[in-house]
């Protein structure tokens, strides 16, 4: 009996590891296939070319693959969504986490989650449908998809995963902390950001990297709002993240293009383990304090 | 024993994966050497008892991109109509699909340009499938009518930066197109004789949302497949002729292009490619064709 028990939990052991086996395989996979599949462009292209090459253009007689276009665009769109995004999602998280009243918080709350239940074609879709003919207007250029239509999609799609994040950690900061600051003659406020705030640090900057990953790798939205033109960034200029240039261009691409937008995707894929790497490291500061 | 185990497992799950990924690859090559999915696929189809004067075999196909989406529609309907019937297509560019009809790669070679006389003198033989129209489209408040194809031209390489130079009034024009590699773009280029030198402002991945784009900005000019433009935007007469599915089919509007079939004029296809030329060729196929955005040669 005792034996058959045992082997029956080896069982059930067994399928436990081989579900999670699954997650470790399929990155396993994507990283293997992303690092064949892109080296190969790189190398005929030449990596400085490749990287620091200010021109792209893959269907023409001369074919060119220079993608620091895409990688400057994202960097200053991921830069710019941070700059909108973070104060608004920080202050929205203290406000919620500390002042608000708790009929209030729920509603918020709530609005929170289904601002990040929202489909990015959706935030697309709107941002195409208002926001490009709003900039147009508002700023008298003649066309309003430009890396600040990105910013401000980017910027509002990041808001859940800041204001999350940012009211857990906020939310863990020990009573007795704030208590000890009151009773020591600090207001509420000065408590909240030389208190609560400094305690949190490391789960509200996971908040801030969290959003950067998800600014950096989001491509439908963008794709609708940027214009896709290859140009250098520039705030009211059509430009090209790293994601909409893979997006855009694979559905006809063929031979050394397809591979340089695979090259593409490797490229983006370092940025965002560099990006997760940073992640852990605040997460693992937030466990340590 | 619980590392033979976990070996084992191991060992089944990577197998598994190896076995998934082979079966994607060629589902995404759906195409390529005709043989081999016919070979693979050929037991799977014969467990069905075929009716006697059912057809089956294999129609392969290879050439132009830019008429995927009509071939692959084609091909669609064919198969639902031929169950035993495998249709491929194999979307390498107009000059290797004729290519590889030439030396017998594929049953019919796409193209969407007319046989060169080379080509029909190598032994091969053109039958035009349909007509590509492209319009040239602008807001709907755009005061211009007319513009001839060397305006159009001069306007996409950015010589010509404002309406009022056009006979519209005092705007910016907004250059929108399609990303690269799309067979509207390409085939619009290489028309107007742009290759490679527009100044896009925008470059969109849809026919959508390029008459969305043109339908939102007063200024704005772009390029669509005509059949699925819109009365959201305006179409442009070029040269004086208005597109339409008429002035497409007997070739007077400029910016259109054939798209042609190309067989062995001395060899017979087999069965299966001839019902399958039979039926593209016959009136029958026309809803599909023009459902697929170009206009029927018949």
């Amino acid at each position: 009996m005792k034996t058959k028990e045992n082997y029956l939990e080896r069982l059930v052991h067994g399928v436990f590891l081989l579900l999670g086996l699954v997650t470790v395989a399929c990155v396993l996979l994507i990283t293997v296939y992303l690092v064949v599949s892109g080296i190969p462009a790189i190398r005929e292209i030449g990596i400085v070319k490749f990287l620091f090459g200010a021109e792209w253009a893959s269907t023409a007689a001369e074919p060119k693959y220079g993608i620091l276009p895409f990688i400057l665009t994202s960097v200053y769109g991921t830069a710019g969504a941070i700059l909108l995004g973070v104060p608004i999602g920080f202050l929205t998280a203290i406000y919620l986490a500390k002042m608000a009243p708790k009929s209030v918080k729920e509603i918020m709350g709530q609005a929170v989650s289904m601002l990040a239940g929202i489909p990015s074609v959706v935030y697309g879709l709107v941002g195409m449908m208002v926001l490009v003919p709003g900039i147009r207007k508002l700023f008298h250029v003649p066309d309003g998809a430009s890396l600040l239509a990105a910013i401000v999609v980017l910027a509002i799609m990041i808001l859940p995963s800041i204001i999350k994040m940012s009211v857990t950690a906020l939310e863990a900061v020990p009573k007795e902390y704030e208590d000890a600051s009151l009773a020591l003659g600090a207001t509420p406020e000065e408590t909240w950001f030389r208190v609560s705030v400094p305690a949190a640090k490391s789960g509200i900057a996971a908040a801030v990297v969290l959003g950067v990953g998800r600014a950096i790798g989001e491509a439908m939205a963008v794709m609708m709002v940027a214009g896709n033109a290859a140009n250098m960034p520039s705030l009211f200029q059509s430009v090209r993240f790293l994601t909409t240039a893979v997006a855009s261009e694979m559905s006809y691409s063929s031979g050394l293009q397809r591979q340089a937008l695979f090259s593409i995707a490797l490229v983006l894929f370092l940025f965002i383990m560099l990006i997760n790497a940073v992640l852990n490291f605040f997460l693992k500061g937030e466990k340590r304090s | 024993m619980k590392r033979v185990i976990c070996t084992i497992l191991c060992l089944i799950l990577v197998l598994s994966m190896a076995a998934c990924g082979q079966k994607t690859e060629t589902a995404a090559t759906t195409a390529a050497p005709a043989a081999a999915p016919a070979a693979t696929e050929a037991p799977a189809a014969t467990e069905t008892p075929a009716a006697p004067a059912k057809l089956s075999g294999t129609v392969s196909t290879d050439g132009s991109t830019s008429m995927e989406k009509v071939i692959g529609a084609l091909g669609e309907a064919f198969m639902e109509a031929n169950a035993d019937v495998t249709f491929t297509y194999n979307p390498t560019g107009s000059g290797s699909g004729i290519q590889a009809v030439q030396e017998g790669r594929c049953d019919i070679g796409l193209s969407s340009r007319v046989l060169k006389d080379e080509e029909k003198a190598a032994g091969l033989t053109e039958t035009v499938l349909c007509y590509d129209g492209i319009a040239v489209i602008v807001n709907p408040e755009n005061t211009v009518e007319d513009l001839t194809l060397e305006q159009i031209a001069a306007i996409y390489t950015g010589e010509i930066k404002n309406w009022s130079e056009v006979g519209g009034s005092d705007a910016e024009i907004v250059l929108i197109g399609r990303e690269a590699g799309s067979g509207t773009r390409s085939g619009f280029e290489e028309i107007v004789e742009v290759k490679d030198k527009c100044q896009y402002r925008q470059e969109l991945s849809s026919t959508g949302d390029v008459i969305t784009t043109v339908a939102q900005n007063p200024g704005a000019i772009g390029y669509a497949s005509l059949a699925s433009v819109k009365d959201t935007v305006k179409t442009v007469k070029v040269g004086g002729v208005t597109p339409s599915e008429a002035t497409v089919k007997d070739g007077t509007y400029a910016i259109q292009r054939p798209f042609v079939l190309a067989t062995k004029t001395d060899a017979k296809l087999n069965d299966a490619a001839q019902a399958f030329f039979d039926y593209v060729t016959s009136p029958a196929a026309n809803d599909v064709i023009t459902a697929a955005g170009v206009v029927p040669a018949k």
